[in-house]
């Protein structure tokens, strides 16, 4: 798969998307990986599935590729989220930043996961042990400053 | 006017199914009269009154956006992708 965005049933390739964002000027390639975790609010997890409303999802993703392109000109951004069910350990999300230098792959990688968090159409549907819950996080609303702005506090702290 | 309306993780299963077709009486219609309709029909969708997004076509909008013949409007429960 070689487009910066993706919303895929497909196993993520960090590896893959690393080589996307390089680029010869770029000094520092940083990559996120979302893994699914076997326990959540006090209890174990069996498997995700994660569900989305893709055509809305992608044009999410590209509005974050277009956010930190505004903050940080100089890097470039690649993001791919899985859909589907997934297993323990499997990688749900994976985020690639390439720049000149670390401090603005840094900062984009840990701005786009905050952002995914608050304005991507994905929903997470956990499977434990006894039952089944959908995670509810944040509303979304592309056009929130005050998130825009928490987001970049953490990509910055 | 019609629309078709989409649904998605816990309002699909609340309201048993992910997509449906809204009638909305009047040609000024808001994505708002849509969910008053949908809510009508599916009392168990009202506590996501405050908590729900709204997209048009596949793009975010507002209750207060208007609404067309044949659009698709979707309803977002909170998201929780990563």
């Amino acid at each position: 798969m070689t487009s910066l965005t993706a919303i895929t049933p497909s196993v993520l390739d960090p590896v893959a998307l690393a080589h996307l964002v390089e680029a010869a000027g770029h000094g520092a390639v940083c990559t996120f990986v979302g893994v699914v975790r076997d326990h959540h609010a006090g209890r174990q997890v069996t498997h995700l599935v994660y569900e989305a409303y893709e055509p809305l999802a992608l044009k999410a993703l590209d509005r974050i590729l277009a956010e930190c392109a505004d903050t940080w000109p100089t890097a470039r951004v690649a993001i791919h989220h899985r859909t589907g069910p997934l297993a323990i350990g499997e990688a749900s999300v994976v985020i690639a930043a390439g720049s000149p230098h670390r401090a603005e792959a840094f900062a984009a990688t840990r701005y786009s996961i905050e952002r995914i968090k608050q304005i991507v159409p994905i929903w997470k549907h956990e499977f434990f042990d006894g039952g089944t819950e959908w995670v509810e996080g944040a509303t979304a609303d592309p056009d929130d400053a005050g998130a825009r702005a928490e987001a970049m506090r953490r990509a910055c702290a | 006017m019609r629309v078709t309306v989409r649904l998605f993780a816990r309002l699909r299963e609340l309201a048993g199914r992910g997509d449906l077709d809204c009638e909305c009486p009047g040609d000024a219609a808001t994505v708002a009269d849509v969910w008053q309709q949908l809510v009508a029909r599916y009392p168990a969708l009202a506590p996501y009154e405050r908590a729900v997004s709204c997209a048009v076509n596949a793009e975010y909008a507002r209750r207060t956006s208007p609404i067309a013949d044949g659009d698709e409007v979707a309803f977002l429960p909170p998201v929780s992708g990563g």
